[in-house]
Order: C-alpha cells, then structure tokens, then sequence
C-alpha cells in the first residue's frame, strides 16, 4: 500500500549525470558523435562550405563527386557539399521548432484537461481523438494547404499535427499524478489551479516531456523533409535535403550522387537523433534503469 | 465550552454523488483545544477533514448540508480566493502518508517555504531562513543543511516532520491531522505524537487529530468523538469517556485494545462488518452488531444528545 509504482518518471538526475548516464551505451555514443557533428556542419556551415550553396554553374552539372566537389554537383551546377552543410542547418532548426510545437502545446493541453477533468477532460480527448483519426502526414499536408507553402509553414504543420500525440501522452501522465497526495497536499496549503500545474505538476512531467520531445525530434526531421520532397515545404532554390532529394529524382540512374548524398543526411540526421532519444528515455525511465 | 469555539461543524451531510457518507456531524473545537476523531476504516473521518477544508473532490463529493463554522467565517460560503487563504495560512493540514505527500522534484526546503511565499509575501532569502528555525523546530538536526535535500534522502519519520513544518509554517490556529502517524512504526509514532503535544502548546493552536487509534487518543487529546458509519456515536471529555463509555460501540471498541485484555488471550472483536453507506437502515447504524440492541433500535434512529457526554443510543450503558 504504501509502496505504490512510481507514477510518473520522475527520476533526478544532474545534467552532468544525465549526461554521463546517457552515453553509457555504444548505440548513443554513435549517434552522439554524428549528431555532434551534423550541428557543427550546421552551425558553421558558411565557414565549412567550400562554396556558395545557391551559386549556380560552380561546377559542370551533374559532375560526379571529386576533391574539389566532395558529393558532385546538381543539375545547375551547383556544390552539393555546401547545400548539404546549409541543407543541415535548415533541418535542424526546423525540426526543433516542429518539436517545440508539438510539446508545448501538446503539454499544455493534455496536462490541462487531465486536471480540470469532467467534461473538459472527455471534450479534449475527444478532440485528440478526431485528430488522430488523421494520419499525421495527411493532417500536415492539410495545415499546409490552409496556411501555404514555405519551410516555416512545414515546420508549423508537422508541429500541429504531432500535438495530439504528445497531448495523449502527457494527458495520462497527469492523471496518475493528480490522484498524488503532493498534489493534495499542495490544495491544502492553498496553492492555487495554476500554480500547482505550473509548480507541481510541469515539474514531474518533464523527464516524459524530454523524452517524447527527443524521440519525436527524428519524426519531426523526417516529415518536415517529406512536405518539401512533395513540394510543399523549402521552396527553391533554398537548399533542403527533401527539396534536394525530389530534384535529384529524375537523374537517379545519371547522377545518383544527386540522391544519395541528401538521403544519406537525412538517415544519419533521423538515426543519430533516435539513438540518442531511445537512450536517453531509457536512462529517464525509473523502470527501465532500475531507479525507482 | 464557555469560549467562543475556534471550528464550529454544524449538522454537516456529505454525499458521494447519491450516497450520502456523513450525516448530521456536528462538533466544536474551542482555541487551543485537542478532538479526537476516532472510527474504524471508512466511517467518514477523512471526508469530516476534507470537507472543512473544503477539498473534498467535487464531484463524487457533495456538502448537502449543515455548516462549517472557522473562527466566526463560513467556511461553506466562501469563495475559492479566499479558501485558499485560509488554507495553509489558518488551518493546516498533515496527512497520511508522508512517502507520498512531498513533491519528489523540489528540496523539503522548497516546499515548506512555498507557502511562506505565498501567504506571507517573503521573498526567497527570508523564506528561507525562516524554513531552517521550522525545521530546528520540527526537531530536525542540523536544519539549515537539510535544506537542500530530497524527499527521498528522507526517512519516513522526517519526512512526517517535514510535513508538519508545512502545516504550520504559517503558524495556523487550526491543525488537522488525519492519521499522521498510520504509515510511520511504532516508535516513530511516538516521537511524532510528542512532537504535535509540544507545538501545540508552543503555538497555542487547537488540533483535530483523527486516527483509529485509540491509545493514542487516550494519550493526546482534551475531547474524543467517536464516529460510527458517517455519523458521531458519542462525543465526551477523553478521561470520561475512557473511563465510562456509553455507548455501545464505544464500549465494544474499548474493549478490544489490547491494554484492556490480560496478556495471552485471544482479544475480542466486534463481530460483523461496517455497513455500505448505500444500506444503512432505518435505525441505529450500529444495531445489527450490538449485543444490548431492543427492538426500538432497529427501527428508530436516536437523537444525539448533548454537551458534555453526547450520546446517540436507545440503550446506553
């Protein structure tokens, strides 16, 4: 009775710990070093591309890969390499922000209606319901329609669409926790509805929020990059790995080095990404780490 | 009885969406006076707690009717601004179970400030120092290093200490403790109960102690009341009713404290089993139990009559 399974994951950790906990496995530590440098390609991209990303005719079309032109050129004669490395910049940003979308939302709203409960409670699970009766891709190709095409636009459609999801989530989450004497306790010295979701229940969410956000971030890369293969992402001639990928389409049997390298990204960008997350959530899960 | 009485429950009825669990409780706590509030599992000492301070979950929990009465306020008709304001600052509250009362991600410190925050205006520092003499207070050693740990660095009993630094950070003129030491061992039980004895003198404030304990009731407190089935069987000064129980479920449970049997012996028990609330009959509660039920009891409900030795009984010993 008194030794009730920890609810919620609400395992603490400091950084420096987390850290060390997490690139306890060879998988992470793999997906740790391609990530890190995938970031550093992106954050350094103007000093690291040999030459201008959007600069046409810097190389004969469709050139095969060589020393000056590590992954070939396109079709207009442009560095493959450096629209990869901004390329890398594009993704990244993007899918944080799509990820930022999904969690703060889908936080907000799950914690929310699973502690007003009642009525919101089977509104709101209704709702999400409705919402995930769509396949996120399709919700997402939906928004897009609505609000136009464009990477940010691509960014903000995946990130509505992958709401629901983490709302679901979270929503169930806070419902183990708002049955917690914490919480009770936190009425009875008169805390108030938002400070006790704010103070006392946010808090313990987090762990289950980190995780959710990193194993979405992979996701989120993904489809972003699908909207733009399809057209309704980055426009041209923005350098975006799906955009690049959708040009390369036609010259796959010429020129594969128009397809592989930008595909090449992308896996290692969504790999690196998943390992990380499934490490991490892992390590952040009192079960699985043997830390209740 | 001759002051003014600091909580004033009135003909209090609770229900859990139809079923009603209390009905017509009344009692009084005059300042710095100790109640017991004694029954077996499920007779409706916790709802009695919650609902004064009005954190029964709404729904199921519904007050049908009566009143609360705290320091002169209606606490039934207030609203939830000035609830929360009475909450944690003028009445606090202990509960069960101290392995799970505390937010496992913030330091005890955080949390018995947080209310030093809120009512008091203090910023951080003072709150803090303010923190380190309640936890001196508390009886935790070396308090001002304590400050920065976890719950769950603490053992049970400081943790229960802790709890009662919550509630009375603000110094409130109420406690109501609903079974602090259940979850706690014996000796530890103990401490805590001397704890309590001692702050309540110390800050002059009246407790409402609920427990199913009876030795601990016999220890602590002026007055007892005695809850059978959502309703108060008898209420007497502590001594008196020890001494002279009357009514027959008091007097049943009494005898079944193992001080009250010769060692060696099988102890007795009350034969039978609490009622639903859904099938409380007509009569006493209590009837179908009781060896010196008459025919009256089975069909008509006695009245409970009053101060100083309250009873509600046809045939009272």
């Amino acid at each position: 009775m008194t030794t009730a399974a920890p609810a919620a994951a609400t395992t603490i950790l400091p950084p420096r710990r987390l850290i060390a906990r997490t690139l306890g496995a060879p998988g992470a530590v793999a997906g740790s070093i391609i990530l890190a440098v995938l970031v550093f390609g992106a954050i350094f991209a103007p000093l690291l591309s040999p030459f201008d990303p959007n600069a046409t005719r810097v190389c004969p079309r469709l050139a095969a890969p060589s020393f000056t032109h590590f992954f070939g050129c396109d079709l207009f004669g442009r560095d493959i390499f450096s629209r990869i490395l901004y390329g890398a910049r594009l993704s990244l940003a993007v899918g944080l922000l799509t990820v930022a979308i999904s969690l703060v939302a889908g936080t907000i709203f799950g914690m929310v209606i699973a502690f007003l409960g009642g009525r919101v409670d089977r509104i709101g699970v209704r709702l999400l319901d409705v919402m995930l009766g769509f396949p996120a891709i399709v919700l997402a190709i939906l928004i897009v329609a609505v609000l136009g095409v464009g990477a940010f636009n691509a960014a903000l459609a995946v990130g509505i669409s992958g709401i629901p999801r983490i709302a679901r989530v979270i929503r169930s989450a806070t419902l183990t926790l708002v049955g917690r004497e914490f919480v009770e306790s936190a009425r009875a010295v008169g805390a108030s509805q938002t400070r006790i979701l704010r103070r006392h229940l946010l808090p313990n969410l987090l762990p289950i929020v980190i995780v959710l956000g990193s194993l979405d971030l992979g996701g989120a890369i993904l489809s972003t990059a699908t909207l733009s293969f399809l057209g309704l992402g980055a426009q041209p001639p923005t350098s975006e790995w799906g955009a690049m990928l959708s040009a390369g389409r036609e010259f796959m049997r010429y020129a594969p080095w128009t397809m592989i390298f930008p595909g090449l990204a992308l896996f290692l960008a969504v790999m690196s990404v998943n390992l990380v997350g499934d490490r991490l959530s892992h390590v952040l899960d009192p079960r699985a780490s043997g830390h209740g | 009885m001759a002051e003014a009485p600091l909580l004033a429950v009135e003909s209090l009825s609770v229900a859990m969406g139809v079923t009603p669990v209390l009905e017509d409780v009344s009692f009084r706590i005059a300042p710095g006076e100790t109640l017991g509030l004694v029954g077996e599992s499920g007779c409706g000492k916790s709802v009695t707690a919650l609902s004064i301070m009005r954190l029964l979950p709404n729904p199921p929990g519904r007050i049908i009717g009566g009143r609360i009465l705290f320091d002169g306020t209606d606490m039934l008709s207030l609203d939830i601004g000035a609830l929360r304001a009475i909450r944690g600052d003028r009445i606090g509250m202990i509960f069960q179970e101290p392995m799970t009362s505390l937010n496992p991600v913030y330091t005890i410190g955080d949390q018995i400030g947080e209310s030093l925050i809120f009512h008091r205006g203090m910023n951080g520092r003072t709150a803090r120092s303010e923190t380190a003499k309640l936890l001196d207070l508390v009886g935790i050693p070396a308090a001002r290093n304590q400050l920065d740990r976890y719950p769950h660095e603490l053992s049970g009993g400081q943790r229960q200490r802790v709890m009662i630094a919550i509630a009375l950070a603000c110094r409130p003129r109420l406690l109501i403790a609903d079974e602090p030491t259940t979850a706690l061992d014996v000796t530890v039980q103990a401490q805590i109960l001397d704890l309590i004895g001692r702050l309540r003198h110390e800050l002059g404030m009246a407790v409402l102690l609920i427990t199913h304990d009876l030795g601990v009731v016999a220890e602590f407190c002026d007055r007892v009341a005695v809850m059978y089935a959502g309703r108060i069987v008898e209420e007497a000064p502590a001594a008196q009713l020890f001494k002279q129980p009357r009514h027959r479920y008091t007097e049943a449970l009494l005898h079944t404290m193992p001080a009250a049997n010769p060692p060696g012996r099988k102890l007795p028990s009350i034969s039978g089993t609490v009622p639903a609330p859904a099938d409380r009959g007509e009569g006493c509660i209590f009837a179908p139990r009781c060896g010196f039920a008459i025919p009256r009891c089975a069909n008509e409900l006695p009245p409970l009559t009053e101060p100083p030795h309250r009873l509600r009984c046809w045939n009272p010993a």
